[in-house]
């Protein structure tokens, strides 16, 4: 049995149709083609598939479609402002924060949340802050300069 | 030749698309394609005797099922053997689908297609296979005792065994150099099973449009995956393409093809005649792809008083699972790369390389290295311990000193060409790190340690790598070569060299990899390779381009094509800023038209009076187009080097190990853009750390893998991986015309070998098997302490 449900993804309403069991990460890549979103383990501990979810970063590969009916989800697509891309895409890519690239929206959507309920974080704050996020390429080093770095940018232009 | 770009650290242009969701990885493709499932094996040795596919046949969205017996002949064949050695004489791979006995769990044995993947999952649920377990082989010391076989024509479970040996400088042999040695030791050492485990695992994705068939793979490998797609499919090669779309992640495993999925999904969508996607989940990458490392190393070693090396023989057994696909490429590098920076009296090495009831083994990012240097590192250090002698002194008095280049270890490489080392400065190498770490300055106390590892990695091996350069009448240049990225950033680096070659703006510059519509002859990404051999193929093919635009300008400028130079992509006289002529305009001149589409190109049609009428208007020998093309191919591979050092402390109670400072050294030659060989460094290291303090595949007595998910196998956080401090050398290669060596595989290589080192400094005993959980550091403690019983 479907279900007709209404997501509020990147600001736009979407209608879908879905199975009860349909994940929410397979309805925002395959069913509204929001492909930015990707999963890499399918069992809530990558962090690959991270979304906001009215503003908190969840797990899209555990939450069910259905579930999240009538509400707000920011997906990596969502990032970018009018301007270009938000301060924290600006960072992982001056600092060499991503390689292949697969895990980056879900680093980028952590740390969008992670800044903002903590603006100015010390180091160590930083790693357990991204420590929900595993990355195979680039060690990490590069990814924690860069949430200092959007940090900073975040301050400058006031955001 | 403007050199700005070559050596800057130029922000990566694949960036922009990946970092606002733009990219395309494999399972974005094709959204209404079909999906394709698989029933895999659950035992790890076993006899299908009924496959009863009934039940699902009622499932909502199914379209086909498909076992081994509903496969045409030439697609149910075993895979092939991709790379053959006269020692493999049992080699064996896999059919696409397991045909009457399975050999490990995970091994595919029916294929569903259905509407979606949900449909397509639950009729794989329903399917009902009946096995005859049989009994499994697993873990080396099962497999050579032989009594239970993964192949019933293969005794002893051996798939290939080879013994090299190298002489000592008086003749002597390595067993006669050993008796002769003033001091000798012997041990075992052991490494467990890790994986390469991208976070995007394998995909396949095709499309036949009744003549042509188009494969997306997320592969390390287009060009020959295209070659055994169409080989299998029985498909003349120009009608069929393979594509590698955005790659998340490779670390070796995906230079394994034709994986069964690459075979069948093609095939299921030529036999439907609709789009049909695979896209691996995270269990199958764990059970059904391939993993690497395992082995045991027994070593004898006999030294002199200053801890020289004279004689030194390893026997290696290691572990290739249940087929050999990728042949013995891992064990031949293991056995080569062990000798590392240093001049060893005289060498032995045999291994054998056995089948078990395991997923394949086959390279992971260090591909046997890192085994090798931990046997040689370990042995570095209890010469040292025997001796009473500073472990980087010992190391000093066995190196290859900077004037000793080339140098020849007598041996063959996994190339299949002589061992022989084309640059480097070892002692220089070995007093940097030192000064990094500050090794002499350290204070050492109980459970406060340091440790080094060196490390030799053959790279940019042959046969070759082509480019395609091609400048059009709008001043772009268009850059392609054959092989594939997984997130090296070649876009970036090739970009930098064809600018720096041209002397155009990098803006101007697109690249293409691993696209056979655009190349079509290629090797593939592997063996840190891809900088090695395609960076100087395209910088051959720029060079071409370059002569000829050189050409041509001349002809407008009325100039000499020596005194021109191609500045900020315009061709002028060198060092005078007069007249110029864009390369636009020479792509223009180059491609003589007979049909104008703007202003610009009207230029070179037949009554524009450019063209001299006495001649024709392509030139004998020429040809039309500003383009070049050119291969790479060396006489042998490039060795990079490096040195790592680490300081550790355990918990005293707890026996967690945290590595507190890690120090590297890097010398891959000329640098392109040191931001990404750093990256690829730290990237590195934080695998090395993996593998030396958490990752391993735990095998039950059963053949089960019981710890298949990313909750068990204990890929690092950004919580477990320090900071890298890391310092470069630069002694360019000979071999190649930009001096460069392959950088993809550094930092992964001595890392086990560097913690063991100064984990084994901090506690005081020695660390012999990698990887060490804390739990495993605790009973050490116990049994050194004469508590606990047992051990080897």
């Amino acid at each position: 049995m479907e279900h007709e449900i209404t997501l509020v993804v990147n600001g736009a309403a979407r209608r879908v149709r879905v199975p009860a069991r349909r994940l929410l990460s397979d309805c925002l890549r395959h069913d509204l083609g929001l492909t930015g979103t990707h999963v890499g383990c399918e069992h809530g501990v990558c962090g690959c598939c991270t979304v906001l979810l009215d503003g908190e970063p969840v797990r899209s590969c555990l939450t069910f479609a259905v579930s999240v009916d009538g509400r707000e989800i920011t997906t990596v697509e969502g990032l970018a402002g009018p301007g270009g891309m938000s301060p924290v895409q600006r960072a992982f890519g001056e600092c060499h924060a991503l390689q292949c690239g697969f895990c980056t929206p879900g680093f980028l959507c952590t740390v969008t949340a992670l800044l903002r309920d903590n603006p100015s974080p010390t180091e160590e704050e930083v790693v357990e802050g991204i420590s929900g996020n595993l990355c195979r390429c680039t060690g990490y080093q590069n990814i924690v300069k860069a949430v200092h770095r959007a940090a900073e940018l975040i301050a400058e232009e006031g955001r | 030749m403007s050199t700005r770009l070559f050596g800057e650290p130029v922000r990566r242009r694949e960036d922009p698309r990946l970092l606002t969701g733009q990219g395309r990885y494999l399972d974005d493709l094709g959204r209404d394609a079909l999906a394709a499932a698989f029933v895999r094996s659950p035992h790890a040795s076993a006899r299908i005797r009924d496959v009863d596919v009934a039940p699902a046949l009622d499932v909502e969205g199914l379209v086909a099922v498909y076992t081994w017996e509903d496969l045409p002949e030439r697609i149910g064949r075993p895979l092939p053997l991709l790379i053959p050695h006269p020692a493999l004489t049992h080699g064996r791979t896999a059919h696409p689908l397991a045909r009457d006995v399975v050999r490990h769990v995970g091994e595919p044995v029916v294929m569903v297609v259905a509407s979606d993947r949900y449909a397509a999952e639950d009729a794989c649920a329903l399917i009902e296979v009946d096995y005859e377990p049989l009994t499994p082989v697993v873990g080396l010391e099962r497999a050579v005792r032989g009594d239970a076989l993964v192949h019933d024509d293969v005794p002893g479970n051996v798939g290939a065994h080879l013994v090299q040996e190298v002489p000592g400088a008086d003749g002597r042999g390595a067993a006669e150099a050993i008796e002769a040695a003033p001091h000798t030791l012997a041990f075992r050492l052991h490494i467990e099973r890790s994986a390469s485990t991208p976070l995007e695992g394998r995909g396949v994705h095709a499309r036949w449009d009744g003549r042509d068939l188009r494969v997306h793979s997320s592969t390390q490998t287009s060009t020959s995956v295209r070659m055994a797609v169409a080989a299998a499919l029985g498909l003349p090669l120009p009608n069929v393409e393979v594509i590698a779309p955005d790659v998340g992640g490779g670390f070796g495993v995906k230079i394994v093809h034709p994986w069964p999925e690459e075979i069948l999904v093609p095939w299921a969508a030529m036999t439907l005649g609709r789009e049909v996607k695979w896209t691996e989940d995270r269990r199958e990458h764990f059970i059904a792809s391939a993993h690497e490392r395992g082995q045991i190393q027994d070593v004898r070693v006999g030294f002199d008083d200053d801890g020289r090396v004279l004689g030194l023989d390893v026997t290696i057994l290691h572990d290739h699972g249940a087929y050999t696909p990728y042949g013995i490429i891992v064990p031949i590098v293991t056995s080569t790369q062990l000798l590392g920076p240093y001049k060893i009296g005289a060498y032995r090495v045999e291994f054998s390389s056995v089948y078990t009831n395991t997923l394949q083994v086959t390279p992971y990012r260090g591909a046997g290295r890192p085994q090798g240097v931990f046997c040689m590192e370990r042995t570095m250090d209890k010469i040292a311990r025997h001796l009473g002698k500073d472990r980087a002194e010992v190391r000093a008095a066995n190196l290859i000193g900077p004037d000793e280049f080339p140098y020849d270890q007598g041996m063959t490489f996994q190339d299949g060409r002589p061992l022989v080392y084309d640059s480097g400065d070892y002692p220089r190498m070995l007093r940097m790190l030192k000064e990094l770490i500050g090794w002499d300055d350290h204070v050492g106390r109980p459970g406060l340690g340091i440790g080094l590892g060196c490390y030799v990695e053959g790279t940019g091996v042959g046969p070759y790598e082509g480019g395609h350069v091609q400048v059009t009448s709008d001043g772009r240049v268009h850059v392609s070569t054959g092989l594939t990225s997984q997130g090296q950033g070649h876009e970036t680096a090739f970009a930098q060299i064809a600018a720096s070659e041209l002397g155009v703006p990098i803006e101007r510059v697109s690249v293409v990899t691993g696209d056979t519509r655009r190349f079509g002859y290629a090797v593939g990404t592997f063996a840190s390779r891809a900088a090695v051999m395609s960076g100087n193929a395209i910088a051959l093919a720029c060079r071409k381009v370059r002569e000829k635009a050189l050409r041509i300008a001349a002809d407008a400028l009325e100039a000499d094509p020596a005194d021109l130079e191609i500045v900020e992509g315009e061709v002028r006289v060198v060092g005078a800023p007069g007249p110029a002529v864009p390369l636009s305009t020479v792509a223009v001149l180059a491609n003589p038209l007979r049909y104008a589409f703007d202003e610009e190109t009207a230029k070179a049609t037949q009554f524009s009076g450019a063209a001299p009428p006495d001649r024709p208007p392509v030139a004998e020998g020429d040809e039309p187009g500003l383009e070049g093309r050119d291969y790479y191919s060396p006489v042998r591979s490039t060795f990079a080097a490096g040195m790592h050092a680490a300081v550790v402390e355990t918990d005293p109670d707890t026996a967690e190990i945290r590595v507190l400072r890690y120090a590297v050294v890097h010398d891959c030659g000329r640098l392109i853009n040191p931001m990404i060989v750093e990256g690829q460094i730290h990237g590195g290291v934080a695998q090395g750390i993996g593998g030396a303090l958490y990752e391993r595949m735990v095998y039950d007595e059963h053949g089960q893998l019981v710890n298949a998910s990313f909750m068990d196998f204990l890929m690092p956080y950004a919580t477990e991986i320090p900071r890298v401090e890391t310092a470069h050398l630069e002694t360019p290669s000979p071999l190649n015309p930009l001096g460069i060596k392959g950088a993809g595989e550094a930092g992964v290589i001595p890392v086990s070998a560097v913690i063991a080192s100064a984990v084994e400094d901090a506690e005081g005993f020695p660390i012999d098997r990698m990887p060490l959980s804390p739990s495993e550091l605790y009973h050490l403690r116990l049994r050194h302490a004469g508590q606990e019983p047992g051990g080897d």
